[in-house]
């Protein structure tokens, strides 16, 4: 058995509360608790923000994509943006020394800690899709 | 509705910054952007900012809280933080923060540690 939601949200930052928001309602509805629906309500909050902020640039005419699936006891995201991609190997680690004072670029870190996999792919007709995976 | 409060105390020539609500991308982090930028322009530069009724912050916050730090710095002041959800606790320790910031579980003993 398995349930999928998707959304279509224009790139601004109210669609970072709307997304959480969703994401939250169908962990619940299909029986995740407390530890997931926190993990899954932060990776969301910072996906779709990276999405609109990087990816899309908060560009309304691009949309930011999310599809959230439901299978016992693993509930996966995906968010894709329609930017011109980025390599995650490119990010400086935040907790460097050098980068610990830096005001951005924690977001992936979060990601990493929470999920249990994370990881980024090039769309084959443009973007960046975040695949991201919580086990209960 | 804003995400967020901000209310001011003072206690000697510290002042304290009751946080309650949601410091996050958008309103939430630019509230305390100005509320920082707000105190370094009127003069006072020892600031303890209170999380205790922080329900939620995400990176954006965490960035937020980082360049409050070094403004106020940069200002010859200090910026100290006080009560710590577990959440925001976790999340400075992940990001290695927690050796950053100077962190205080009891107002008086935060107050004293300005002197």
């Amino acid at each position: 058995m398995s349930s999928n939601l998707e959304l279509i949200l224009p790139s601004r930052i109210e669609s970072v509360d709307e997304a959480a928001s969703k994401a939250e309602t169908f962990a619940r509805e299909n029986g995740f608790g407390d530890d997931v629906v926190s993990a899954v309500d932060l990776a969301v909050r910072e996906s779709v923000a990276n999405a609109v902020k990087h990816g899309n640039k908060f560009d309304e005419e691009k949309p930011v994509r999310v599809f959230f699936e439901a299978v016992p006891n693993e509930f996966s995201i995906q968010v894709r943006d329609h930017g011109s991609g980025f390599s995650v190997k490119e990010i400086p680690d935040p907790t460097d020394p050098a980068n610990i004072l830096n005001v951005s670029g924690r977001g992936i870190l979060f990601m990493r800690s929470f999920m249990d996999e994370v990881e980024w792919v090039n769309h084959a007709e443009g973007g960046t899709v975040v695949k991201m995976i919580k086990r209960s | 509705m804003s995400d967020i409060t901000i209310s001011e105390r003072q206690a000697g020539d510290v002042t304290i910054l009751d946080l309650e609500g949601k410091v996050t991308i958008g309103e939430g982090s630019v509230a305390l952007r100005n509320a920082i930028r707000r105190l370094l322009g009127e003069g006072k530069n020892k600031i303890l900012l209170n999380l205790g009724s922080v329900g939620y912050i995400d990176s954006s916050g965490i960035g937020e809280l980082v360049s409050s730090f070094t403004a106020v710095n940069k200002e010859n002041g200090t910026l100290k933080l006080l009560n710590l959800t577990q959440k925001i606790q976790d999340l400075l320790a992940i990001t290695k923060l927690l050796t950053v910031f100077d962190v205080y579980e009891d107002e008086a003993a935060a107050l004293s540690s300005f002197e």
